[in-house]
């Protein structure tokens, strides 16, 4: 197995904004990725993307729709394969891992899909216990009184006979998280967590992400390109542009950057070329 | 011109065998977490409901009015020769070789394959299978081995099912309609029908059970692009197999022929 980056080994490649070699690796990160690059068919998703996640740290990826932004995610726990590049999570390199040999990284980190990629077929309670019976717990008890945690830490007490057909965008998101969250993830990542929700119920699921972390002191990686989410749950924020982590810093760092290109996303303006 | 022309023939050639690869790698992976993975009982008799339970009634259908029209078509040419009573025989033992398993095969990869085709297909683009791996669940495990193992077994006995419902409608088809003579139908369909025509009618079912199950889960796997990917992966599922059981029951034949062959030798 390879060894995992220590300091300073090599700066986040493409970066042109003066924070972006804050973002090089660390040896107590969670997450590590060096040099990732990502093709599909013809088109160059991720170009070169260096980054690091320390543990119990919150890094949020924003970026343009269409960056890459839900790829580096996916290829962070295999669910794609990278074309080069290397990716640790918890030390382990998962580069060349096969599907089997994956599994046990996979058990260490959650994910909440854009979509929440709730099983159709089964109910609320089905769904969050889901892991659990699949890691091998028969104890019904334990697996109801883990249910009924997890309803409470996402406030769907009642709700766990119903079909995720019939269940509103904000309550998917919350039975995903509560599914990713029930084996007690090292990390989470969560693509897009926000997207598609109304004002008061993005909000709902912003406090819920800074509850976990608070109450579980997870590691979290969150993609998204709702900027009041950024700044609600990041400790750090990374910048997506081209394909490679263009800035890289605090909330109130990316807040004060000058850089156009950085303020035109973060106002929500629409460059002239465009 | 001609480059481009042997270009395309080429590539459609590579595919067929890059699909072929697909299937066996799907197929071997199946088998081996067949044997090597824990069993989910729940899926499988789930499956096992779906398969072969709720297919009876098709089967059991498609087989009567075969066997039925069968008998008919077979008496309206025997009967001109005098040999009316052999039709017994020659219904009994073409729904044991051919028709029992074909259309079986064909039935089930209209109801079932479809629909798993269409399942897992939903699943794929709607990252549920995503979901899965994520979970350290292989897709593999959860979803192709309940249904191999169901189709397995559910196969030859909708087979079985299929062909007693061909004979009894051929019997009083024949008997009732025909004016045959009910013992000496009987008696003609029992002589002609060997333990090798059964073993034959079996062994046809469960290859099938293989090439429908193979072939509708990979295309649900494999499947892209929303809705119309699953609509046009369902289709592409009905058809391969359909078109893989009519192909391979010839040479079954063949081969199954040199093992067990037809009629007293």
């Amino acid at each position: 197995m390879t060894e995992a980056p220590t300091i300073g080994e090599r700066p986040a490649a493409g970066a042109s904004s003066l924070n972006s070699q804050r973002s090089t690796l660390n040896p107590s990160s969670m997450i590590a990725v060096r040099g990732l690059k990502k093709r599909i068919e013809a088109q160059e998703i991720l170009r070169g993307v260096d980054i690091s996640v320390g543990v119990g740290e919150t890094l949020v990826i924003i970026g343009r729709s269409g960056g890459g932004k839900s790829v580096l995610l996916k290829t962070l726990i295999g669910l794609m394969r990278p074309n080069e590049g290397e990716i640790w999570i918890d030390g382990q390199s998962i580069t060349g891992l096969n599907e089997r040999q994956l599994a046990a990284v996979r058990r260490k980190v959650g994910i909440l899909f854009q979509g929440s990629a709730l099983f159709d077929s089964m109910t609320v309670e089905e769904n969050i216990a889901f892991p659990l019976r699949e890691a091998g717990e028969r104890d019904q008890r334990v697996i109801a009184d883990k249910i009924a945690e997890m309803l409470e830490v996402i406030e769907l007490d009642g709700q766990q006979k119903k079909m995720p057909v019939n269940l509103s965008g904000g309550m998917k998101k919350r039975v995903g998280l509560a599914r990713a969250i029930i084996n007690r993830p090292s990390c989470i990542l969560y693509d897009e967590p926000t997207a598609g929700l109304d004002p008061v119920v993005s909000d709902s699921i912003n406090r819920l992400i800074r509850r976990l972390q608070e109450r579980y002191h997870v590691t979290s990686v969150v993609v998204t390109h709702d900027m009041k989410s950024a700044f609600h749950v990041g400790d750090h924020i990374a910048y997506l542009h081209e394909g490679r982590i263009y800035f890289y810093g605090t909330p109130a760092e990316i807040q004060a950057s000058p850089d156009p290109l950085i303020q035109d996303f973060l106002l929500g303006r629409a460059s002239k070329a465009e | 011109m001609f480059v481009r022309f042997f270009a395309a023939i080429g590539a459609v050639v590579l595919s067929f065998f890059i699909y072929l690869g697909e299937l066996v790698v799907l197929a071997a992976e199946t088998m081996r977490s067949a044997v090597t993975h824990r069993l989910r009982w729940r899926l499988f008799l789930r499956q096992m409901v779906d398969i072969g339970l709720l297919s009876q009634l098709v089967v059991v259908i498609t087989g009567g009015f075969t066997g039925a029209v069968f008998a008919a078509q077979t008496y309206f040419q025997f009967n001109k020769l005098g040999v009316a009573s052999g039709v017994g025989a020659v219904v009994s033992a073409a729904l044991f070789r051919e028709l029992g398993p074909v259309l079986t095969g064909l039935m089930v990869t209209g109801r079932v394959g479809a629909a798993m085709s269409a399942e897992i297909g939903t699943m794929k683009v709607t990252e549920q299978i995503d979901a899965l791996r994520a979970l350290a669940v292989h897709p593999v495990d959860y979803l192709v081995v309940p249904r191999m193992l169901a189709m397995m077994i559910s196969m030859p006995l909708l087979v079985d099912e299929c062909i007693f419902f061909g004979l009894l409608a051929a019997y009083l088809v024949s008997v009732n309609l025909l004016d045959i003579s009910g013992p000496y139908y009987m008696a003609n369909m029992v002589r002609w029908t060997l333990m090798r025509d059964i073993i034959m009618g079996l062994t046809k079912g469960f290859c099938f059970a293989i090439l429908i199950v193979f072939i509708s889960c990979h295309k649900g796997l494999t499947s892209r692009e929303g809705a119309v990917g699953v609509g046009r992966a369902t289709t592409e599922a009905v058809v391969n197999a359909s078109l893989a059981i009519l192909i391979s029951n010839f040479f079954l034949t063949m081969f199954l022929n040199i093992i067990f062959p037809a009629g007293w030798q």
